[in-house]
């Protein structure tokens, strides 16, 4: 067992790590405060936040697992030419073009029952989907750096690359988000 | 296996889990959503939801890993009636540590918008709130997570492929829906920032 099942022992193993994902969560936070007043126009845009955000984590949590067990097997090479890391990296792209055109008629289907879009479906899902397209390379990036640098450290990519690529993805999630609001939104 | 191979049976494997958390990402936006007059009552608090939320997802999926695993090892019972201490314990730390996690980020954000300049409801909202929220949250995830994982593997599905889905659809629900009434409460008692 990894660690005894004692409040102190279970809160060593994870309070470092949770303080300081706290903080970098806090960061994407204050991201988030920058565009308030465009959330708080369009209901549409402030819907789409959560979703986003952790679909973004989920996209990275879901490939740094399957990396991590390819890691632990022995079928896992930190080359592009590699088949294990380049399928995945399609299937993440895929699996990002995939949901998140529904996210976007969702995010305007439920604005619009709860009180009225003020956007049109068309620019919600485009911004829903040109920030998944974004979101699912750059999930790519950080999950295969995280993942070489848990295996250069010598580190079980298990215990350290899926919440730290969860919570990079978190925060990168608003970030694009922004930037694709700021980009087309008026 | 093949380039192609690969990509379609991650692709098959990830689709299920992202459905689900899409659902519960959506429920969440639709809370948040009409959440717009309190975010405007409550100076800052938007630079909250974050770490909130992700702090959900943080300490109950640890715990729902550590249930799954101990239920492989075939150390814990997958029956509440028949739980013992241990499980207690582990919950109990599990909610410990999201508290102090809430407090924390309660702290980073209020001299994070104090040092930018931004406006603020100010420490004591803050914390109060990230503690209502947190207690809430985590009583309503700790017996989902623990359910669902003991009656999952009751009947015979993989508790560490039931944990991810389970802990961001119902973290991102909980999280928020516990956000709401823990706002809604504090300014009641305590006003607005």
């Amino acid at each position: 067992m990894p660690t005894d099942w004692t409040i102190r022992a279970i809160t060593r193993a994870m309070l470092p790590v949770l303080l300081v994902l706290t903080v970098i969560e806090i960061g994407s936070g204050l991201v988030l405060g920058t565009f308030e007043g465009d959330l708080l126009r369009y209901p549409s845009l402030l819907i789409l936040v959560p979703v986003t955000i952790g679909t973004a984590g989920n996209l990275g949590s879901i490939l740094a697992a399957r990396l991590s067990t390819a890691f632990h097997l022995g079928t896992l090479s930190f080359s592009a030419e590699d088949d294990m890391l380049a399928g995945n990296a399609l299937a993440t792209v895929a699996l990002a073009l995939t949901v998140f055109p529904v996210i976007g008629l969702g995010a305007w289907g439920l604005a619009v029952l709860t009180g009225g879009a003020k956007l049109a479906a068309g620019t919600v899902v485009f911004v829903a989907v040109s920030s998944g397209a974004v979101l699912a390379v750059l999930a790519v990036v950080v999950t295969a750096i995280a993942t070489y640098a848990a295996y250069r450290r010598g580190l079980d990519p298990d215990d350290v690359v899926i919440p730290v690529v969860t919570n990079t993805c978190d925060v990168l999630g608003v970030v694009v988000l922004f930037a694709v609001v700021t980009v087309v939104v008026p | 296996m093949t380039r192609r191979s690969v990509a379609v049976e991650a692709y098959k494997e990830g689709l299920p889990a992202l459905s689900a958390s899409l659902v519960g990402g959506l429920l969440a936006g639709v809370v948040l959503g009409g959440m717009r007059s309190d975010l405007q009552t409550v100076d800052g608090l938007l630079v909250l939801v974050p770490a909130l939320l992700a702090t959900r997802g943080n300490v109950y999926g640890s715990l729902g890993a550590r249930l799954a695993t101990a239920l492989h090892q075939g150390l814990l019972e997958p029956r509440v009636s028949e739980a013992d201490d241990k499980l207690l314990r582990a919950v109990a730390a599990a909610i410990a540590n999201g508290l102090l996690a809430s407090v924390f980020a309660a702290v980073v954000a209020t001299l994070a918008l104090a040092g930018l300049g931004r406006a603020s409801a100010g420490l004591l909202t803050f914390a109060t709130i990230a503690v209502v929220a947190g207690l809430l949250s985590g009583l309503a995830l700790s017996a989902t997570v623990v359910l669902v994982v003991f009656a999952g593997y009751r009947r015979g599905y993989n508790p560490d492929t039931l944990v991810g889905p389970i802990v961001t659809t119902a973290g991102d629900v909980f999280g928020i829906a516990a956000l709401l009434i823990a706002v809604r409460s504090v300014v009641a008692v305590l006003g607005g920032g």
